[in-house]
């Protein structure tokens, strides 16, 4: 049996075993139809190209883990930001866990999806908001169909979270393969304040598959601070689907850190629809080994005197692969844009690749769109210059790619995070500098 | 302390030293002239071990070391110090850290402990003051946005921090007015003493007003053609390379 047909098979019993009266029963059943007739996407379709997942697809991986596993919160306390207080939503092998998380519901909800799903109150919220600007697509739609645990965040007009949101899956290898199909849907009302990071990470060498779908909502002059941390093991895949609706005078960043896990594909994916819009992606990307990387992103600007700003720097060593797709599609009312985009690469080693393509779709004739690409080895007269004050080879290396990767760094809003990017991209390059980053 | 033998070096299959000699004792301040195009910058980043060049013939000696097959850091280490004359820009880290990973990375090289962050602190202090430098530009990225007299003075506040035995600044001038001149020349007078020595490379004889040389040398196609004392500046100044090269013809 294919993977696609024990998911087919698996849905009929996941119906079942729901009895779903939920406000998404309709929308589950149109998607396992649209999953039904796509199937997972082939590099034959022109948007994973040069991402296959077809060695993925072979793993026999569970669809539903059969067994509750929990875990000591000392095994895992370094995969949080513990350095500072935190809202914790977690989930281990797609379970929440009341025990690691810390939510709330004290004017504003940082909470559960599954509570949300089933409780009427928040019944208005969710056909409002829920699987709304998400594309359909057939891994999106994989995910709405099994759609029943994730992070629900509802944060009301004027409210300034105080503290940051973890949002954390772990895996711990319960079963010798096992898919997961997280969702989590964010709303940040007018001139809200949040800052989110997100991070799934494997405690195991069994493999693990993660097809997520995150939306969120900003409304007007609403301010969200995202992190996705990409740091698992390298059994541990990860497709991340994000969708972003902004509305007028928001602004929103998504910052992706990709060093670690076996293949992970970004769709993120952002949406104009008021005007004065600012949207920023970045990303630092170092792999090693046969790891892969590909960030797929989208900004569309619908509406006009908006602006996006796309920074993604990516350093690849020993056989990995890497592949930045950036699509900026400016509609014709989108006038007055000002979007960026930047993508620069370094290869460390000859076996390494990077396919990095630009797409600028604009139909508006007022607009400035920059974008820039490149690819090199670190600068020759810059090794020299660093080695000429002492500096070793190795160190030389590590203090230019980490200046390299830096910039990207600069607009990380929370210090502690900051540190903790640093230590790892220190970590990852595999030096100690002489200065405490 | 500095013995170069009939060195040959290329580029790409391309003679571009072609068999320099050159001597310099403790205590010596040796300048050396020479128009576009004629190797001096080569000879600087030779002597540093920029493994661009390939020195196909010769020897470089340092305190009676062969440093020929070194890599850059290992010269360093030695005290061999190159101001460039294109300083390279690294966003993100800061002069000071910068710095002080330079200084600690040599003390490691030669098998002590980092320095103590006071000390380190007091030194930076001091030489910072020494090259009339803001408190301010430490914290800046290298180089970044620097004006071509920031690139320069910095070079020379790294010389005064690293105390190398041998300095060599190349063209180090360009880009000074004539007050950063003084300043910059000041720091490196200050810095001499009877065990190191210095090698100025330069267009102008308007630096060696401030730091005078003991000996000056015109390099020209891969060779010194002339040396002699500080009045062989003048002589250039006013008069051109042209006579120099009427001399080498006959």
């Amino acid at each position: 049996m294919s993977l696609k047909e024990k998911i087919l098979s698996s849905y009929l019993a996941f119906e079942d075993y729901l009895e779903d009266d939920s406000p998404i029963h309709d929308l589950r059943n149109k998607a396992i139809k649209t999953f039904e007739s796509h199937g997972f996407p082939s590099k034959k379709e022109e948007a994973w190209k040069y991402t296959s997942l077809n060695a993925l697809l072979k793993e026999d991986y569970s669809i539903f883990p059969k067994k509750e596993t929990t875990i000591e919160f000392k095994e895992v306390r370094k995969y949080f930001l513990h350095e500072i207080d935190t809202f914790k939503i977690v989930f281990v092998d797609g379970v929440y866990s009341s025990f690691l998380s810390s939510t709330t519901h004290d004017g504003m909800d940082i909470c559960l999806l599954s509570a949300a799903l089933s409780k009427d109150k928040y019944k208005p919220v969710i056909e409002t908001y829920f699987n709304k600007v998400a594309k359909e697509d057939s891994l999106t739609s994989l995910n709405t169909a099994f759609a029943k645990e994730g992070a629900y965040i509802y944060i009301p007009k004027h409210k300034e979270v105080q503290k940051p949101v973890e949002i954390i899956n772990f895996y711990t290898g319960s079963e010798t393969a096992l898919m997961l199909q997280p969702r989590n849907l964010i709303i940040v009302g007018e001139n809200a304040h949040i800052q989110i990071i997100e991070r799934h990470q494997s405690l195991s060498e069994n493999a693990v598959l993660t097809n997520s779908v995150t939306e969120i909502f900003t409304e007007k002059r609403a301010f969200v601070d995202y992190y996705k941390i990409q740091n698992d093991l390298p059994s541990a895949s990860l497709i991340d689907n994000t969708y972003i609706k902004q509305e007028r005078d928001s602004v929103c960043s998504v910052h992706t850190f990709s060093f670690g896990g076996k293949l992970i594909r970004n769709n993120l994916n952002f949406y104009q629809y008021g005007e004065h819009c600012n949207s920023i992606l970045k990303g630092v990307t170092i792999l090693e080994q046969k790891q892969h990387v590909d960030h797929n992103t989208l900004v569309h600007h619908i509406a006009p005197n908006c602006e996006s700003h796309q920074d993604y720097k990516g350093i690849f060593d020993d056989n990995s692969t890497g592949v930045f797709n950036g699509k900026i599609l400016v509609e014709k009312d989108a006038q007055k844009l000002d979007a960026f985009q930047q993508n620069n690469n370094i290869l460390i080693s000859d076996k390494a690749t990077i396919n990095s393509k630009p797409q600028l779709e604009i139909f508006a004739d007022d607009v400035r769109c920059s974008h820039g690409c490149t690819i090199g080895q670190l600068d020759d007269e810059a090794m020299f210059y660093l080695r000429s004050r002492g500096i070793g080879e190795k160190e030389a290396r590590a203090l230019l790619m980490y200046a390299f990767a830096n910039n990207v760094l600069e607009s990380v809003k929370i210090p502690e995070l900051k540190k903790r990017i640093n230590k790892l991209i220190a970590n990852k390059i595999g030096v100690n500098l002489g200065f405490n980053l | 302390m500095l013995k170069i033998k009939n060195l040959h070096a290329s580029v790409e299959d391309k003679d571009i030293l072609k068999g320099i000699n050159l001597t310099v004792n403790p205590g010596e301040v040796h300048a050396i002239m020479g128009p576009n195009g004629s190797g001096k910058s080569t000879l600087a980043s030779v002597i540093a071990g920029k493994d661009e060049f390939e020195v196909t013939k010769g020897g470089i000696e340092l305190e009676g070391e062969d440093i020929k097959e070194l890599d850059p850091e290992e010269r360093a280490h030695k005290g061999v110090f190159l101001s460039f004359q294109y300083p390279v820009e690294i966003p993100g880290v800061s002069v000071t850290n910068f710095i002080k990973t330079a200084i600690n990375e040599t003390r490691k090289a030669k098998g002590q402990e980092d320095m103590p962050a006071a000390e380190m602190l007091k030194k930076i202090k001091e030489k910072a003051d020494l090259l009339e430098i803001d408190r301010k530009f430490l914290s800046r990225s290298l180089n970044e946005g620097f004006s071509g007299g920031e690139k320069k003075r910095n070079e020379i506040f790294q010389l005064a921090m690293m105390e190398p035995k041998l300095a060599i600044l190349d063209e180090t001038d360009s880009g000074l007015d004539i007050d950063a001149l003084k300043i910059v020349a000041n720091g490196v007078n200050k810095l001499r003493n009877a065990d190191n020595a210095v090698i100025v490379i330069t267009h102008y004889q308007r630096l060696l007003d401030y730091i005078v040389p003991d000996y000056v040398h015109v390099l020209m196609d891969g060779k010194i053609v002339k040396s002699g004392s500080k009045e062989l500046a003048y002589q250039l100044e006013e008069k051109g390379y042209d006579w120099i090269k009427e001399e080498v013809k006959a």
